[in-house]
């Protein structure tokens, strides 16, 4: 459906560079990257809304890179939801069906369905400014899906409602997505929304792509630190292998197959990571000795440091699991991770 | 709250000495005429002309800078590139030129040693002493005021709107008639009023272009050169009053609406 090859853009400082990416049709695309990335630039390259200087975006086969934005077909929505603010909502909603040939019924009909669908019908009247978030996401939403566009560009559409709109329009958008035929590519820096809504996911960093592929994959399998680091794998230490052991420092850990080179770097996430004041008597393969150097809260987690000789090792635990084993800094435990846990590359 | 602290006995001090600077030669000048002065002042044909001829020339330069001004002042809040602070720069000239100054360098390119000024004449333009040259003078001193006001305006809408409106199916051109030039009207007749007032007070550069047909300001300096004050008196207040019950009037239709909710 959308494909981007080798696409260059220059904006001011900012520079896309090479950027390669393939989005099936009907799938639900996620683009993740830190803030500065060039997300939302990539984004608005595919709508036609900044100058490309080099490289070609296709759609459905055709080459739209020198298409202008109206003629594209693609949708758009911000976190800011841009509803016109001159407009009342029902004005908003049938905003494009003036550039898009459509009979008077269909059109009332698709509008109602919509309007009944996303649970607008008493805002109609409304101007957005008297709308709450949640509210304006769901007008947004319409006034996308009134035009019926072969794609939905999505930039952080959800990072400025609260957590209750969040999970509803989460779930709308999930429907959605199953329900038509619409790809969605969406730009996040939420993982739990990554996690629910995509099957595909891109990560970007400084102007180009990290590593693309299945979300299950970019989250266990990173291809690099960057992105080990970026998908929360807090533990990523570089390493000599041996066959299917790898020595990071002093301490040997058994990987779960052995590596084509002899350095390179593995990584395991906190969470598989079990901390036990007893050494586990377990088929685990990787059990160690250590202190807490350091415990940071997060809230309903602990993120509790251990130093197993030289290396650092970070776990997650719950708070109440952390007052049960009584967790403390200086105190000793033992912690064990699978060696299927363990990602090498 | 509190006791007052001697920061805000200083402002307050000079918040009255600024507004009985601007308004006790005002008030001296409004109320100086006698009622019957100004009645006999309005029967003047001369000076319902000049006043007529003064808010027809500046509101005649607040539409030429109304249709070319804004483009441009949509092309500099929108567009970043190589140059455009020089033309910022430009466009900000006449604000910063003694008034004579202008009437000299509109007289230079508008007189008959001039290729512009031969070209205007062959179509029967005039400049030199004419409705057209004061509203040309007019037009060069006023829409600097009427760009800079509607840039703002338009840095204020948000792009993203265009964007989204982009993306519906709407051109470039519907989406300026549709999304931004609604938000932006208000920035729009803010811009004519600064436009129009600046026009309509100027002296300097028209009384070198075209001390005849006369205009209100030159009119009023006649009399006070040649009957002195209290002849000059009477249509100053005239002028003023017009002035301010259009502008007033202006200023009432920019404020912001309560919408309905």
């Amino acid at each position: 459906m959308i494909d981007i090859r080798n696409l260059n853009v220059h904006l001011g400082e900012f520079r896309l560079r090479d950027v390669s990416l393939s989005i099936d049709p009907g799938e639900f695309f996620v683009l993740m990257g830190p803030t500065g990335a060039g997300k939302t630039v990539l984004l608005e390259a595919v709508a036609g809304l900044v100058p490309v200087l080099g490289g070609n975006i296709f759609i459905g086969g055709r080459d739209v890179t020198r298409m202008l934005p109206e003629e594209r077909g693609i949708g758009i929505m911000y976190q800011d939801y841009a509803l016109f603010p001159h407009l009342r909502i029902v004005r908003n909603i049938k905003y494009g069906l003036r550039y898009h040939r459509l009979d008077k019924e269909t059109a009332q009909k698709r509008f109602g369905r919509l309007v009944d669908d996303l649970g607008i019908g008493h805002l109609l009247k409304r101007y957005p400014e008297t709308l709450s978030g949640g509210e304006l996401q769901r007008v947004a939403l319409a006034r996308a899906l009134m035009v019926e566009p072969g794609i939905i560009l999505l930039d952080e559409p959800l990072s400025a409602l609260d957590q209750n709109f969040r999970e509803e329009i989460r779930l709308l958008l999930k429907k959605i997505n199953r329900s038509s035929h619409i790809t969605f590519f969406m730009v996040t820096h939420d993982f739990s929304e990554a996690l629910t809504l995509a099957t595909k996911a891109a990560i970007m960093c400084e102007g180009a792509i990290a590593q693309t592929g299945s979300i299950r994959d970019l989250f266990s399998k990173p291809a690099s630190t960057f992105v080990a680091s970026f998908v929360g794998m807090k533990n990523v230490f570089s390493a000599q292998f041996n066959g299917n052991q790898a020595c990071v420092d002093s301490l040997t850990i058994e990987v779960p197959q052995p590596h084509h080179h002899s350095t390179g770097y593995i990584a395991v996430r906190p969470e598989d990571i079990v901390i036990s004041l007893q050494r586990f008597e377990s088929s685990i393969r990787n059990a160690f000795p250590g202190m807490i150097c350091g415990m940071i809260d997060q809230g309903f987690l602990y993120e509790v440091h251990i130093r197993v000789r030289a290396v650092v090792f970070k776990s997650l635990v719950t708070k109440g699991a952390a007052i049960d084993l009584a967790l403390d800094i200086g105190a000793g435990v033992h912690i064990s991770f699978k060696a299927s846990a363990v990602h090498v590359f | 709250m509190g006791r007052k602290g001697s920061f805000f006995w200083v402002s307050f001090s000079c918040g009255i000495m600024v507004l009985t600077f601007i308004l006790l030669p005002l008030v001296e000048m409004l109320t100086a005429p006698s009622g019957a002065m100004l009645r006999e002042t309005l029967q003047d044909r001369n000076v319902i002309r000049s006043i007529w001829l003064s808010i027809y020339t500046a509101a005649s330069a607040a539409g030429i800078s109304f249709l070319v001004g804004t483009p441009l002042a949509y092309l500099l809040a929108r567009s970043q590139f190589r140059g455009k602070h020089l033309i910022e720069s430009v466009i900000d000239l006449p604000i910063v030129i003694p008034h004579p100054v202008v009437g000299i360098a509109i007289l230079g390119v508008a007189g008959k040693n001039h290729w512009l000024g031969q070209y205007l004449h062959e179509f029967g333009i005039r400049i030199m002493g004419s409705t057209t040259g004061i509203i040309t003078v007019l037009t060069f001193v006023g829409m600097p005021f009427y760009i800079n006001a509607l840039k703002a305006g338009f840095e204020a809408i948000s792009p993203r709107l265009e964007n989204v409106s982009r993306s519906l199916g709407a051109s470039m051109w519907s989406t300026f008639v549709r999304v931004t030039f609604p938000l932006a009207w208000r920035s729009v007749l803010v811009g004519l009023i600064m436009c129009c007032a600046r026009s309509i007070s100027e002296f300097g550069a028209v009384v070198v272009v075209a001390y005849h047909p006369m205009i209100a300001p030159v009119l009023i300096y006649e009399r006070y050169e040649g009957y002195g004050l209290q002849y000059s008196q009477p249509v100053a207040v005239w002028l003023v009053l017009v002035c301010l019950s259009l502008f007033l009037a202006l200023r009432l239709l920019a404020l912001p609406q309560k919408k309905v909710s």
